[in-house]
């Protein structure tokens, strides 16, 4: 196939041609940007939570004082292993996906000089850690006489199990056991290491920071109370959800019953990540409109210019062309356009990028997302020259006798 | 002429529909989705206050030691005012009108029997709130400057609150239990919700529902802040150690407003803000400049804590490029369209038309194709508001068009398509006519 009377035939049509390889460079600048969005959100949605959501739920008392904290607790809990199928019931102050009740930072010297990061504290009574299901790697689960009664936001002094994430970001490539951090006059030791265990609120954070938690034993007291973990089987899980909050409202009626937080941890992490799915979708709809635009534009203008050639075309199969030939030339012609483009486009595209990482502090666009932009592009463009293509092809060499 | 430029147009419309309807739907697409998203930043920095906002004003003291950093959170105390800074100037009465105001969410203990208890939002804050907002009232009155001075048990509700507690909006007079205690309700307004809710803490969403409540501010100082009492829904910053007392000098949590009529006042205020803060540093409170001290007006303010989140700027953009991508689009089509009639042009121009008349015509030409375009945004636009409208952001229940939104659709769309039948039009008005009319 002959490059150069293709390229000849083009520079007479020059305004045209960069305006659709505008248009190209344009729609691929948008599209690699918009995929790379719509992937950080996907991938943040599929966060691993490191417990196992489908076997558990919460159920969330407010509206009563301290100092009737352990009367509340003693009923709630006795009415919530009365409901059948519930495995466990336990005390944890902040729940995955759900409310946040211990976010505070640290620092990993007494001084308080080298800022650690600002972390989540799940602080919860005995079996809580077990009812979680996080996957311990290294250390020791929390024991029995680990869980002390204590009052303000956290104990004065535990051991407590640290994620992975948390524990490289501290002390890379150290052995975490036996290591301290601080708050505030508080200071914790590391006796176990969990594989991971995400914060209660994960949009909110940066990526690495995501699983940036630690599990404090203490005895529930008027610091730890009103928020429960119920552990059941996952099929029973909606029923035993329900039954829980009926048991709860017949045996503790004087206090409010938080209907807002109170779920299956399924049903918080959906809730949770509504925001994000929702731009995905909004991203995903203009990629959509975009690319439908675009082929549009390119199926216009080469039936203009197919028509406008009919003569040439007519001429060409006279003189022996076959269909196909006419085939390939429109196709090599749109290919050759939408290549010009997409180098128009590359450049573009990591511009928009600059910008938005300066402006919007995202994350710089991977290398793999151009080479994907173009091949969908060049699809797109053939796919789109086609139909005019095949009209060109159909031309019967009798045109080229005809003077109209 | 234009009336047979606009025949002409529409002639040419119906002769190629294919071309007509994807230029149609091109711009309509771009349109729609940019309209979309400017009507989102449009509600988010409109006006709250619209014949108010220029006489309103905030203003800001630096009350913060010489060394503080803010911390990893990044709340900044000298955003709100402390209890003393607050009364002083409160008691001072430099403004035509002041009032300080913190918002709080409280414990509602219906009387009535099938309601159980529920949380609402309001805001506590002093008398002359409601006459320097032009808060209507349905019934009854604000409560007076006494009540404020021994903080009184007293409540003004929204009318949608007071419907829910007593069945209708006569309310004045009747008790309601909030948190641990009892309340008079001395008036009811009506559901008074000004978009943004600028008079909130900067650190609260801007974009929440909108008050139920309204208390005395005095009346927060003896809540311990537990669940079950009045609790404070905003930042409570300051620097040192917070043990309760919110009379503490050092900790920041209340929020002032005043009314300020001549740009004199305006002035006057300023100085006034400037000399307190030089007062208390020389009492060793203060250890900033005094210069430091700031008055904002509303949209003033509005504008420095930068509303718009980033999302909402983002998905702007996002649309914008759209609406170029599609403005390209016609720009190609419509070249393809008018040079194919390069035969039509040559015989207007032997008979006499300028190449000025044959630019006219294919520019009218295009508004047309604009105002079509314009239309089917429109209804695009309507269909995004919609779904915005069902996201979970407390922005989205704001996203609809006003008039003035309505109208620039429309003008959007023309004016975006006669720009891009610029190109094309100057091009086909330069084809010279005698090598076409050979070929006719």
């Amino acid at each position: 196939m002959q490059i150069q009377p293709i390229l000849a035939a083009l520079r007479k049509h020059r305004l045209a041609t960069l305006l659709i390889a505008l248009e190209i460079a344009l729609a691929c600048a948008v599209l690699c940007n918009a995929c790379f969005m719509i992937a950080s959100r996907l991938s943040m949605m599929h966060v691993d939570s490191g417990v196992d959501e489908g076997a558990l739920a919460t159920v969330q008392l407010t509206g009563y004082e301290p100092a009737k904290a352990a009367d509340v607790d003693a009923r709630a809990v006795a009415a919530l292993r009365a409901v059948p199928g519930v495995q466990s019931v336990t005390l944890l102050n902040s729940i995955p996906f759900g409310m946040r009740r211990g976010t505070a930072g640290i620092t990993t010297d007494a001084a308080g000089q080298h800022f650690g990061g600002v972390i989540e504290f799940y602080v919860g009574g005995a079996g809580s850690l077990r009812a979680l299901g996080a996957q311990l790697i290294a250390g020791r689960a929390p024991q029995a006489d680990d869980f002390h009664p204590f009052t303000g936001l956290l104990p004065g002094d535990a051991p407590i199990q640290i994620t992975q994430a948390l524990a490289e970001h501290l002390w890379p490539g150290a052995n975490p056991l036996g290591k301290q951090i601080w708050l505030d006059k508080s200071h914790f030791r590391v006796v176990g290491v969990l594989k991971t265990l995400v914060r209660p609120d994960p949009p909110g954070w940066p990526t690495e920071q995501r699983a940036w938690a630690v599990f404090v034993p203490a005895q529930p007291g008027p610091f730890l109370t009103g928020s429960y973990l119920l552990r059941a089987n996952p099929q029973d899980l909606p029923r035993v959800m329900r039954d829980a909050l009926a048991a709860v409202t017949k045996a503790v009626p004087d206090v409010v019953i938080d209907r807002e937080d109170s779920h299956t941890l399924i049903e918080l992490r959906q809730k949770t990540f509504q925001n994000d799915r929702a731009m995905a979708g909004l991203l995903i709809g203009v990629i959509v409109a975009l690319l439908g635009v675009t082929a549009l534009g390119i199926v216009g203008l080469a039936s203009f210019w197919v028509a406008q050639r009919r003569k040439q075309i007519g001429v060409r199969r006279a003189l022996g062309a076959t269909r196909g030939d006419i085939l390939r030339y429109f196709q090599t012609e749109n290919f050759l356009i939408v290549s010009f483009g997409i180098v128009l486009g590359m450049v573009l595209a990591y511009t928009i990028n600059l910008l938005l990482m300066t402006h919007y502090e995202l994350p710089r666009l991977p290398f793999f997302y151009l080479p994907i932009g173009a091949l969908v592009l060049w699809g797109l463009g053939q796919l789109a020259v086609l139909g005019p293509a095949l009209r060109a092809a159909a031309v019967p060499p009798v045109v080229a006798t005809r003077t109209v | 002429m234009f009336g047979y430029y606009l025949e002409l147009a529409l002639r040419s419309m119906r002769r190629s529909p294919a071309l007509t309807v994807l230029m149609v739907l091109a711009i309509g697409l771009g349109i729609g989705a940019s309209m979309t998203m400017l009507t989102v930043l449009h509600v988010m920095t409109d006006d709250p206050l619209p014949g108010r906002s220029a006489h309103l004003y905030t203003p800001h003291l630096d009350p913060l030691p010489l060394n503080f950093k803010t911390d990893a959170m990044g709340t900044n105390p000298s955003q709100n005012l402390a209890w003393p800074d607050a009364m002083a100037l409160l008691h001072a009465h430099h403004g035509v009108q002041q009032a300080a105001m913190a918002g709080g969410s409280v414990l509602v203990w219906p009387q009535r029997a099938d309601l159980q208890p529920f949380y609402v939002d309001g805001h506590y804050t002093t008398h002359a709130f409601f006459a320097m907002f032009g808060v209507p009232f349905v019934e009854g009155s604000a409560w007076t400057d006494a009540d404020d001075e021994a903080g009184a048990h007293v409540v003004v509700l929204a009318e949608a609150l007071a419907r829910k507690l007593f069945g209708t909006a006569d309310a004045a007079g009747k008790t309601v239990r909030l948190g641990k205690l009892d309340y008079r309700v001395v008036g009811v307004t009506t559901d008074w919700a000004p978009k943004p809710l600028f008079y909130a803490d900067a650190s609260a969403k801007f974009y929440s529902d909108a008050d139920q409540f309204f208390l005395p501010l005095a009346d927060v100082l003896g809540s311990k802040l537990g669940d079950d009492e009045l609790q404070i829904s905003g930042n409570i910053s300051g620097w040192s150690n917070f043990d309760g007392n919110l009379r503490d000098p050092s900790t920041t949590w209340i929020q002032f407003w005043v009314k300020l009529d001549t740009p004199a006042q305006v002035r006057a205020y300023q100085r006034f803000l400037v000399d307190y803060s030089a007062e208390q540093k020389s009492l060793g409170r203060y250890q900033r400049p005094p210069t430091n001290a700031k008055l904002y007006s509303l949209m003033g303010w509005l504008r420095h804590e930068n509303l718009v989140p980033d999302d909402v700027k983002l998905q702007m953009w996002l649309a914008l490029g759209f609406l170029g991508v599609a403005m390209l689009n016609i720009v190609a089509l419509l070249l393809a369209k008018f040079l194919r009639r390069s035969g039509e042009i040559s015989v207007r121009r032997a008979m006499g038309a300028r190449k000025r008349d044959v630019f006219v015509q294919f520019g009218i030409e295009s508004a047309l194709i604009g105002v079509a375009g314009g239309l089917l945004g429109l209804g695009i636009a309507q269909v995004g508001l919609w779904s915005i409208r069902q996201r979970p952001d407390d922005y989205a229940h704001l996203a609809s068009m006003d008039p003035s939104m309505l109208a620039g659709t429309v003008l959007l769309a023309i004016a975006a398509s006669v720009l891009a039948g610029l190109l094309p039009a100057w091009r086909a008005c330069r084809v010279p006519p005698a090598l076409q009319l050979k070929t006719l």
